[in-house]
């Protein structure tokens, strides 16, 4: 492995990742670099990698001096006290990835949990593993690659060596406990630590090295509780936010006045002399200010002046699904297209139409974003709560005008980000205002900063058409959708599609139009644009979950006056609400039960299986909706159901609400809600239904309350009382999740299923309640009694 | 700037502020105190709450010179992660937490209602926290933690 000489650059770590590695008795750049003697010298023929597996998953166009993907050494290392230190750039961004890591490895490697350490992401020591982001952190780590692979390589050398040692052969030997032992003389055994010795493993992963059988797992499989907990719950936990450098001082954003507003002039005497006032920034169109302290950096803010040109206004929010319906340009993709759907639709004795709106909504962290730079010269380094570091790295050399390998970014958790939230906009902030001062700086958002520019989860519509037959089947299903789009994650090369990166002048990734939209060359359901019940042909075979043929789904995006970027089941979400909102419909107008109606146009086990789970456990009660006691006085029940194959086949889940409706205010009141989740293997039964738990109840947040607002030239839901997420106040439904396990298969990920499927169940338990349908989210009280009153 | 002069967790403290600066910079900033968090700078979320006499207040709209002198407790002044208060081990057990941001305020703002309300019923905590932001929705762990705490803290 080649690594850039690196001569000018300081390499600073965090006390935790120093004590990691100190702990582990080695130096982890120079132990890259290939200091330290080798003796695996024996061959290893037989389980070595092709050369170029390089970071499978999200590492393709890794950097070519982060640590290799098919090394076991850029995963695994084992200290002379027989301490393990695993690597990865998968990070814990809350939602429990770091314990689970840690049980993959200690699991495979035969150790108790305790004895392994986790670096997590930080470019002077992780692979680099793309971002932790689209429930890829368990395909990624737990399946035969990467970390999973090298820690099941790594016990396979482990007993080679102690073969070799011992002078005995493999079959008779165990790993225990960090030990290989005779599995017939218990006094012939040797430790990890005699084996490796701080040395390097020096071999390659081997993506077919035996993984541990599930039914051996002793710590994996376990729910073994988070190892933060205690830290978190005594206010002892290092978060970004807590991030201190000697000497760093505190920067603070002036936005543009509007959406595309551009600086005329900055009038700096308008601040002189105020109380530590370090520098004002401008830079193109980014603004930015920095004191001594944070109180007087917020206060030289709130009074330089400046003054923008306008923006060019924004579309009415009144009618901003009819401007989408009819944006010019478009660029148009075709998911699937059976090229019959017209005429089996024209032939169909029956045929619904329904048209379903999603807004902008936001990712809403509850703090607010921050992070902590210092660039002195040619050197920089940044504390940042990115889910990517490698890419950031990237982005920030050009926002930096430095060499990438003189950047170490080192990943710090932040508030929970359910997607690009402002994590990489505060982080290239902080970056620019050090660069300016040549000092560390801290820059923390304040909320409106953090709402108003922040790239939100896709607003969308979408038109859904289907035929019934005269036995209730579905004969053809259309579905056909606009979505606004600019920015993205910036990438490795893309600073502009942030808010920061844009005003300091970098383009966001250019719209290409494209209209019409090619015929599929592969089955993509990424996005979930191909409802579960549609049988995905493309080339001629079925790659989908269902059994309907006759099949068109296409998306038209156009260009945002916002910024958008993932938020927590990107797209999914919204495709999946109106897909099943629809599936409802068509049950009803078939007078099928729901359940029966959906198990009816499945073909796939995984998505079946997970509908009769819920069913089962919330005692379904099968008939069709609307229930024979809906109404639309008083308080009406209803019960509704919604499932998922989420990105087509990355983790299931089936979702039953159980709901009130108070038909004289509009209130929706969530009473129960059961979620039945198939993610493969399961790693750890408590993370897991703490991520089912939490993504009911975000999604049930972002169903009945969450939307962005603006008038006719800035976002206008800026704070918590015009952005409305349910508080720990509101009647909070009983969650009732049901995991099935089904560890013969591939993991999956997790954190996004359940919160998928919220919305639908809901607005089908509206109508079941009431016969009502709603068909625009939030489903606000107002708008429940629009449909009420139709 | 003026002399300030601020009792925490049992210490006291005279730092050079300004007199407007809210609580919560004094205590993260010039403390370097990791418990109490900024999250939106309003008293819209909870995230810096902090105890004064016993009662849940927001230090990030709180000036420090409404503060001097007064007996102010954080997040670590309740406990440790080797001794940690009943209410924070109720946590731990529970595993109420997600990302943990909120938790600082989750805890403190159910800490002085219980306090004052040792027999409160689910209700009456839910009503209490009402304020109180958490956006991993971890809320039901979070009310079971609480229901946990009233009970250990009861004996």
């Amino acid at each position: 492995m080649k690594i850039p000489s690196q001569k000018t650059k300081k390499l600073v770590l965090t006390s935790d990742a120093q004590n990691a590695l100190t702990r582990a008795g080695f130096s982890r750049r120079s132990f890259m670099q290939g200091g330290g003697a080798l003796i695996v010298s024996f061959s290893m023929a037989g389980i070595l990698a092709p050369p170029d597996a390089r970071a499978q998953f999200g590492g393709a166009d890794a950097p070519p001096d982060s640590p290799p993907a098919n090394q076991v050494d850029s995963w695994i290392a084992i200290a002379s006290d027989g301490s393990i230190t695993a690597y990865t750039g998968k990070e814990e961004l809350g939602q429990g990835m770091s314990t689970a890591q840690i049980q993959l490895v200690a699991e495979e490697l035969c150790v108790p949990f305790h004895r392994v350490t986790l670096t997590v992401a930080d470019t002077s020591m992780t692979p680099d593993q793309g971002v932790t982001s689209g429930s890829q952190s368990h395909p990624a780590n737990f399946n035969r690659n990467n970390l999973a692979g090298a820690a099941a390589t790594a016990r396979q050398a482990l007993l080679q060596m102690a073969s070799l040692k011992l002078n005995l052969p493999v079959e008779q030997l165990a790993a225990v406990d960090g030990e290989v032992r005779s599995k017939n003389d218990a006094t012939k055994k040797i430790g990890y630590a005699e084996l490796v010795a701080g040395n390097k493993f020096n071999i390659k992963v081997n993506p077919g090295a035996a993984r541990k059988p599930a039914s051996e797992w002793t710590i994996l499989g376990k729910p073994i509780p988070r190892p933060d907990m205690p830290q978190m719950a005594t206010g002892q936990f290092e978060y970004v936010h807590n991030v201190r450098v000697p000497g760093m001082l505190h920067g603070r954003v002036v936005r543009p006045g509007a959406v595309g507003a551009t600086v005329a002039s900055v009038d700096e005497s308008s601040v002189s002399g105020m109380p530590g006032l370090v520098k004002v920034v401008v830079r193109k169109n980014f603004v930015g200010v920095i004191a001594e302290k944070p109180w007087q950096a917020i206060q030289i803010a709130e009074k330089l002046k400046v003054t923008w040109n306008p923006g060019p206004g924004l579309p009415k929010q009144e009618t901003f699904y009819e401007y989408l319906r009819n944006q010019k340009p478009t660029r148009d993709t075709m998911f699937v297209n059976s090229r019959d759907v017209d005429q089996k639709l024209a032939d169909s004795p029956v045929v619904l139409k329904a048209t379903y709106y999603h807004p902008y909504q936001m990712h809403g962290s509850v703090g607010s974003s921050c992070a902590v730079a210092n660039v002195q010269g040619d050197i920089a380094t940044v504390w940042s709560p990115t889910q990517g570091v490698w890419h950031q790295r990237g982005s920030l050399s050009l926002l930096l005008g430095l060499k990438p390998a003189n950047i170490h970014v080192i990943y710090r958790r932040g508030s929970g980000c359910y997607g690009i939230n402002g994590a990489d906009a505060v982080t290239f902030d902080a970056a620019i205002l050090s660069q300016a001062v040549g000092k560390p700086v801290r820059v923390q958002f304040s909320r409106q900063d953090e709402m108003a520019w922040e790239n939100y989860g896709f607003a969308f519509v979408m038109d859904e058409r289907a035929g019934l037959d005269a036995q209730g089947n579905i004969t053809a299903w259309d579905h056909e959708s606009w979505s606004p789009v600019l920015g993205n994650r910036p990438g490795y090369n893309k600073p502009g599609n942030v808010i920061s990166g844009l005003l300091a002048g970098f383009d966001p990734e250019e719209f290409r139009p494209r209209s019409p939209a090619p015929d599929p060359s592969a089955y993509n359901n990424n996005g979930n644009g191909v409802p579960s019940y549609m049988a995905g042909q493309v080339n001629g075979a079925a790659h989908g979950t269902g059994t309907i043929k006759s099949e068109r789904s296409m998306i038209h995006n156009t260009k945002s006056y916002f910024w958008t970027g993932p938020l927590r089941s990107p797209q999914r979400l919204q495709n999946t609400f109106a897909h099943e909102s629809f599936m409802d419909e068509l049950a009803a107008k078939a007078q099928a039960d729901p359940v029966a109606f959906r198990l009816k146009h499945l073909s796939s086990s995984r998505v079946s299986d997970v509908v009769k789970a819920a069913a089962k456990a919330a005692n379904w009660d099968a008939r069709p909706s609307p229930s024979p006691r809906a109404r639309k006085t008083g308080v009406a029940s209803g019960r509704g159901i919604s499932c998922v194959a989420y990105e087509g086949d990355n983790g299931y889940a089936a979702l039953i609400a159980e709901v009130d409706v108070d038909t004289s205010t509009g209130k929706v009141s969530v009473k129960r809600i059961v979620v039945a989740n198939d993610c493969g293997p399961i790693s750890n039964p408590d993370g897991l239904r703490n991520q089912c738990e939490g993504g009911a109840l975000q999604g049930m947040s972002r169903a009945l309350g969450e939307e962005v607002t603006w008038d006719d030239q800035n976002v206008t839901s800026i704070d918590w009382t015009t952005y409305h997420s349910l508080p720990l106040g509101f009647d909070i439904p009983k969650v009732e999740v049901v995991l099935l396990n089904r560890p013969e298969e591939e993991a999956t990920g997790a954190g996004e299923t359940a919160i998928t499927t919220v919305a639908a169940a809901i607005g089908n338990a509206i109508f079941d309640a009431t016969g009502a349908r709603i068909r625009q989210i939030p489903f606000t009280p107002e708008r429940v009694k629009a449909a009420l009153a139709t | 700037m003026s002399a300030i002069t601020l009792k925490v967790n049992g210490s006291t403290h005279t730092l050079d502020l300004d007199p407007t600066t809210p609580l919560l910079y004094a205590l993260s900033d010039d403390l370097q105190l990791r418990g109490p968090k900024f999250g939106c700078g309003l008293g819209q979320c909870g995230a810096c709450t902090v105890l004064v006499k016993g009662q849940a207040v927001r230090s990030c709209i709180t000036p420090v010179e409404a503060m001097q002198g007064v007996e102010i407790t954080t997040l670590e002044g309740l406990g440790t992660p080797e001794k940690p208060h009943a209410i924070q081990k109720a946590f731990i057990d529970e595993q109420a937490a997600q990302c943990g941001f909120c938790l600082n305020g989750v805890i403190m703002t159910a800490k002085a209602f219980l306090d004052k309300n040792p027999k409160a019923n689910e209700k009456q905590i839910q009503q209490a926290m009402s304020r109180v932001l958490c956006r991993c929705f971890t809320h039901t762990r979070i009310l079971r933690a609480i229901g946990r705490a009233k009970q250990e803290m009861a004996r």
